[in-house]
């Protein structure tokens, strides 16, 4: 009994010291609760402080020894062939990466194998991985394994730098567009409902916290390698609240940024723009869906999936898959699929984790071999294949340092 | 539908008449002449709505009625206007004489209309296909030899659904900051827009159907619209049903577009999709569009902006609107007249001499089509 008065007493002569502190846990949880008068109003904090984020328990990194680890998931189709390369010409170049490999049996109706390589991932922090092919004809509880891996660790962010490449044969040149695409919401949150036998609804939703979000990373990213122009893709004159509220959002962070243009298109005219005048967009910043076709039709313009790498970011994770996500099951272990988009995937990863000189060696050799010596796959009509591809490439990191093993 | 039959009847018999007649009269040419128009004036004439729409439509209007005129098309042209009028009760809808005229004459052309900017109603392209219930947008892009784009072998029809899908406009405001937007997929109309789409397919020979969907994140809504075109394409064997997801097409699309043939899909995919083959084979001012309604009711448009900064200055194209005519006339069976007229077109397109500025040249649309004029009027 008397602890309790004691502990009362305590805390009353302690509060001066402690209050600030509680009142800083309190802002913690996202909301601040201001009594006024005994009548609580809340403030839902949408950017998160940089204070406030030293007082978080962000994960280590997963590193020890010098050596990085990452997980690795292999999917379905070429995801198991691709990154096996991945892995060989990582040991052949020394890179001090080791992979913590996860398996995902997409046909599998329970979620562990996903649940695990969440965690996984968790672990880690970065991850490279495959797509996870997902059967259209089961039934809707059955979600996307790759959307879940998306949300579950809230990578926002899916970047995508679209570049013509001088050794690839194109429709198009000169083609430089970094594609930030909104990765968690909108069309993709699987909300959907059959009201009535016969109609069915699927929900968008948009929030201002997400849009404010990812427009904010964009133009981060835009001054970040000193892009002019942030172009932001819509369809607000027929979805007036959803796409009104992404772009009021986007025009908010717009005024930030002075010296970044800011300037938006309807997105049935972007799709005609890109096939007809592709040069004319810097960086594009777009809901869910819209990014699904635009990154696509891009892909498309720089010569297709087997050449453009992607990257999901989220606040404390970031994987890293090829940017059209194509699962590939009609060109799977056949060794004429294009390692391109995986390998430069991988050199993305590097530079996320400061191994910047590793990345450029690997980076220099892949373009060397795709503009110079021209070695290409199937695809971007070559008849290589693809062990022959990594070869070239080992062949040329070696040719340039000391640091490797035997091929 | 026996009015169409005996105009084939008809028109066969005057083109077969029309041959025999060039080569036994050749030397009494204007006698021939005299009579194939006797025959020509036997042709049942077919009245058909106009819309001339704002800004460059009343020009493009003039221009393609002119060709008509000069290729001697057995129709006759009802203009009408459809500014909206707010009815009784309220409610915004067309005027009523436009609505009579459409539902006599069933077949309709319009121009560009302009989208109202805070007046209070809806534009008038949602109001139209409210009215008339036009539930299938088909988007037939063929590359035209003489336009050159970077893509040389397009050849595909994108079919739309029109009326409900993303475009629903069901949108709520849950709590501030959160707004959802609801996409409605009902298995009456993807039965029917799968149905006008393998219909197609069978009128105008077309070998295969590809539905285009997202079902592997939306798998209810998606999944409906998939399984009711795999139902209806039960009953279509003679024509090649597949299925591909959004992005592989839009993928594909822009490095071979010639791997397709029919496109049908829900409303958002088939606005990004239509624009982008409408990219690729030049733009909106070469594409022509079709509205397929309910009961019959038909209306061709060209799908450009009403253009107000060269409105009036006789600079325009009618190309889109002239294409979409010629659309017109083949869904009506004039099959002969809509080939004169589309080839005289592509002729003028191919020559460069005249050609209007978005095609590359500097020239009048009154040129321009004078020129199509003397071309249908040499081809007799």
């Amino acid at each position: 009994m008397h602890t309790t008065v004691m502990m009362a007493a305590l805390t009353k002569a302690l509060k001066p010291i402690l209050g600030r502190h509680l009142g800083n846990t309190a802002k913690v949880f996202g909301a601040a609760v201001n009594s006024q008068r005994g009548k609580p109003t809340y403030t839902i904090l949408h950017l998160w402080p940089s204070s406030v984020l030293k007082g978080q328990i962000i994960p280590p990194p997963a590193k020890y020894g010098g050596r990085h680890t990452v997980a690795l998931i292999p999917g379905d189709g070429i995801g198991p062939e691709l990154l096996n390369h991945v892995r060989e010409l990582f040991r052949f170049s020394c890179v001090p990466v080791d992979f913590e490999v996860v398996h995902v049996n997409s046909s599998s109706t329970s979620e562990d194998d996903i649940n695990n390589a969440i965690m996984a991932i968790r672990r880690n922090g970065v991850a490279l991985k495959g797509n996870i092919e997902t059967n259209h004809t089961m039934p809707p509880n059955h979600k996307s394994r790759n959307n879940l891996l998306r949300t579950s660790l809230d990578l926002f962010a899916n970047m995508m730098h679209c570049q013509s490449l001088p050794g690839v044969q194109t429709r198009h040149k000169n083609i430089d567009i970094i594609i930030i695409r909104e990765n968690t919401e909108g069309e993709y949150s699987s909300l959907e409902h059959e009201s009535v036998p016969g109609v069915v609804e699927s929900l968008k939703i948009i929030t201002r916290n997400n849009s404010l979000r990812i427009a904010d990373y964009a133009f981060k990213l835009a001054r970040e390698k000193g892009r002019r122009r942030v172009t932001a893709v819509h369809k607000a004159n027929i979805m007036k609240l959803a796409d009104g509220l992404f772009l009021q959002c986007c025009k908010e962070v717009a005024s930030g940024y002075p010296d970044i243009e800011f300037d938006s298109m309807i997105v049935d005219n972007t799709t005609m723009q890109l096939v007809s005048k592709p040069q004319q967009f810097d960086v594009m910043l777009m809901p869910n869906l819209y990014g699904n076709v635009v990154s696509n039709v891009c892909a498309g313009l720089v010569g297709g999936p087997g050449l453009v790498p992607g990257a999901n970011y989220g606040r404390d994770y970031a994987v890293f898959e090829t940017a059209t996500r194509n699962t590939g099951k009609s060109i799977a272990n056949r060794n004429i699929a294009n390692p391109t988009a995986m390998l430069l995937a991988s050199c993305l990863m590097l530079d996320h984790l400061k191994l910047h000189d590793y990345a450029n060696m690997i980076r220099g050799a892949i373009l060397t071999t795709m503009n110079e010596t021209r070695l290409h796959t199937a695809d971007i009509g070559g008849q290589g294949t693809t062990s022959e591809v990594v070869q070239s490439i080992m062949r040329i990191i070696q040719s340039g340092g000391p640091l490797t093993t035997e091929i | 539908m026996d009015g169409f039959v005996v105009l084939a009847i008809l028109e066969t018999l005057v083109t077969a008449a029309s041959s025999v007649q060039t080569f036994v009269l050749k030397s009494s040419n204007s006698l021939s002449k005299l009579y194939i128009e006797s025959l020509r004036k036997m042709l049942p004439i077919q009245t058909v709505t106009l819309i001339p729409g704002d800004g460059i439509g009343p020009e493009i209007s003039t221009a393609v009625m002119k060709i008509f005129e000069a290729a001697k098309a057995p129709i006759q042209w009802e203009e009408r206007n459809v500014t909206a009028i707010k009815g009784p009760g309220g409610r915004w809808m067309i005027p009523p004489e436009a609505k009579e005229s459409m539902d006599k004459n069933k077949i309709g052309l319009k121009g560009p209309l302009k989208t109202p900017i805070a007046a209070g109603h809806p534009s008038m392209n949602l109001l139209l296909r409210k009215t008339f219930d036009l539930y299938a947008n088909v988007r037939p892009c063929v590359s035209i030899e003489g336009y050159k784009t970077p893509y040389t072998d397009v050849d595909l029809v994108t079919i739309r659904e029109n009326t409900e899908g993303e475009y629903s406009g069901i949108e709520h405001l849950i709590v501030d900051g959160v707004v959802q937007s609801i996409k409605l997929i009902t298995e009456e109309a993807s039965r029917r827009i799968a149905e006008y789409a393998f219909e197609y397919a069978r009128n105008n020979q077309r070998t295969s159907v590809t539905a285009v969907h997202k079902a592997n994140i939306m798998r209810m809504s998606d999944g409906l619209f998939l399984r009711k075109c795999r139902e209806v394409a039960e009953n279509y064997k003679d024509v090649k049903f597949t299925e591909m997801y959004l992005d592989t097409v839009c993928l594909n699309m822009v490095q071979d577009p010639s791997q397709f043939d029919v496109l049908v899909m829900p409303n958002l995919y088939g606005d990004i999709l239509s624009d982008l083959c409408a990219g690729l084979i030049g733009g909106l001012g070469v594409t022509p569009s079709g509205n397929i309604g309910a009961h019959g009711v038909a209306i061709f448009e060209s799908v450009h902006g009403t253009a107000p900064d060269i409105a009036g200055k006789d600079l325009a194209n009618p190309t889109a609107l002239l294409l979409s005519a010629v659309m017109m006339l083949r869904h009506m069976g004039l099959h002969g007249h809509a080939k004169k007229i589309e080839t005289a077109c592509f002729d003028t397109i191919r020559e460069k001499k005249v050609l209007t500025k978005d095609l590359g040249g500097n020239s009048k649309c009154s040129e321009f089509t004078a020129d199509i004029c003397r071309r249908v009027q040499d081809m007799d």
